[in-house]
């Protein structure tokens, strides 16, 4: 008989499963629950590009691309890259096609992270920075954004926790699920503490398409000074609403992403042949795309941030991504508490803070990538809810 | 002019000002004003609900006829058009490129009686060449609204 508590990667058994997983299947067997709860757009693929994908099909491109992703999406890639926040990257070295995002992080930081290198992640954030850190050897070290500081980080905070066995720092903006976004004067903060020291940026730039306000989004990369330490993740599954079709980018100097290739090669080979087709067509003829959908979610935002504030339960104005983080402190109860209670009384499912770090107690997540009806009935329960605490 | 507010309000009549203020980030004093000059320039000519009649009891049927005319002199397809509408049967008018000049849609309680009031009133004009009508069997989607039931969200409840 097998013990497989001795086979097992003990790295791998003693990373925590998400704590609300029991929570989401709880959700998925009740009836009539309505849900702001999840983290993808509501728009399906726009038909040019599912077209796109379909013919390339029909024209038997279903072969092993480049491992580094085809020639031209990289370079409507670079280009992309360029015309949108002023970056240059060389499609030819510095610019990988990846399964989603989030095989781009997987390899930027299994690049860069060494058995008891340090990397700083801010929380709340999304959940895959601190158990890759975790797979890759390293020690998270995590700064608790603040509600005050709109969940950006500051210099000082940053300052504080660099040792000298920081190697990394992840930066996640706009923010998956405060929907914090730092601006420019806020990125050139943090280059300063960051300039002298050798320290790696993985910036994690998904939700840039969907950045809202006065200013668009600002690469880290187009810092002054930071191109050089700066390994910047981006790319379909929000901005287009590709979620499904897993493409991603990761881009960087020749030295850091040629190493982010190679283990990209022995464990992936190379994304989705299709997805890389649509994809192309994507960044050539979807800009119209973006703007559209970033339009809706705009409108969307401002109801459901007024909304929660009507209801009492403070929300601060979230600048990017598609999610309002209201805090529910006023209640008096927990993160967990507030969402079994309402999910059981009202049927709405929303996400506790605290899936996303320590730090989320007290905040609950809610999307808005649902229709304004949905989320009109959403928070008339809510409402409900919170009037007869 | 407020491109954004016309789009808001042609998905939904329905949505009161403040929420229109809110979802613009503009205040209700302003968008009402806008509302009013829109619909005194006619950019805004009425606040109609899509209904889905066959949900209901009510017998009703529609269809879509293609009329060929000819136009006279001093008769041509506006005045045929305008003519036309008049009728309380009619619920819409168009004039066409391609095979035929006037797409009409007409409302009825009976195929029969459909049938009757192309018969008797729209054959009858002078004007009209040919009728062709077809009836409407089932309604999937009208004016951007979908009618039969489609469970579009296959997102599940939650996702990180």
């Amino acid at each position: 008989m097998i013990d497989y508590s001795k086979i097992l990667n003990k790295c791998v058994t003693e990373i925590k499963p998400s704590g609300i997983r029991k929570f989401f299947d709880i959700a998925e067997q009740m009836s009539d629950v309505i849900s702001l709860g999840v983290g993808e757009p509501d728009f399906p693929t726009p038909w040019h590009i599912r077209s796109e994908g379909i013919r390339s099909l029909e024209k038997g491109k279903t072969r092993y691309s480049s491992n580094h992703g085809l020639l031209t999406l990289r370079e409507e890639i670079s280009s992309f890259m360029n015309r949108k926040y002023g970056v240059d990257y060389d499609p030819a070295s510095e610019i990988l096609v990846t399964v989603g995002g989030s095989e781009a992080i997987d390899g930027a930081i299994r690049a860069v992270v060494e058995p008891g290198d340090e990397v700083i992640i801010p929380q709340p954030s999304y959940v895959c920075y601190e158990p890759i850190t975790l797979l890759a050897g390293g020690t998270p070290v995590i700064i608790e954004t603040k509600a005050e500081n709109e969940f950006k980080i500051t210099p000082e905070e940053l300052k504080a926790v660099i040792t000298p066995k920081t190697k990394a720092l992840i930066l996640p903006y706009p923010c998956n699920p405060t929907g914090a976004v730092m601006r420019k004067k806020d990125l050139e903060a943090i280059a300063k503490v960051l300039k002298d020291t050798n320290i790696i940026v993985i910036s994690d730039e998904i939700y840039a398409e969907l950045t809202f306000g006065d200013e668009k989004h600002t690469s880290f990369a187009s810092i002054d000074d930071m191109r050089e330490r700066t390994i910047t993740v981006n790319g379909f599954s929000k901005a287009y609403s590709m979620t499904g079709w897993r493409m991603g980018f990761a881009c960087g100097p020749a030295p850091i992403l040629s190493q982010i290739t190679k283990i990209h090669q022995f464990a992936i080979m190379c994304a989705p042949t299709t997805s890389q087709y649509a994809a192309i067509e994507a960044l050539r003829n979807g800009d119209a795309d973006i703007a559209k959908m970033a339009e809706e979610y705009d409108m969307r935002r401002r109801l459901i941030v007024d909304g929660f504030n009507k209801i009492g339960l403070t929300c601060r104005n979230p600048l990017g991504a598609f999610y309002a983080f209201p805090s529910i402190q006023s209640t008096g109860m927990t993160s967990e508490e507030f969402c079994e209670k309402l999910l059981y009384s009202k049927k709405v499912a929303l996400v506790p803070g605290t899936a996303f770090g320590r730090g989320g107690e007290g905040f609950i997540r809610a999307s808005y990538c649902y229709s304004v009806d949905h989320i009109k009935t959403a928070l008339s329960r809510i409402q409900e809810f919170v009037e007869e605490l | 002019m407020n491109i954004k507010l016309l789009k808001l309000l042609g998905n939904n009549a329905r949505y009161s000002i403040a929420e229109l203020a809110t979802m613009l980030g503009s205040d209700e004093k302003t968008v009402e004003k806008e509302i009013n000059e829109l619909e005194s320039n006619g950019i805004i000519r009425s606040y109609k609900t899509v209904i889905d009649w066959e949900k209901i009891d009510t017998s009703t049927v529609s269809a879509l006829i293609e009329l060929k005319v000819s136009p006279q002199a001093d008769y041509g397809f506006e005045e045929i058009a305008k003519r036309i509408m008049k009728y309380d049967e009619v619920e819409t008018v168009y004039l066409m490129s391609g095979g035929f000049d006037l797409c009409v849609m007409v409302r009825g309680k009976t195929f029969q009686q459909v049938a009757m009031f192309v018969a008797k009133e729209l054959s009858t004009i002078d004007a009209v060449m040919s009728t062709a009508t077809h009836f409407i069997l089932r309604r999937y989607k009208e004016f951007d609204v979908v009618l039969c039931s489609e469970k579009d969200d296959d997102r599940g409840m939650l996702s990180l």
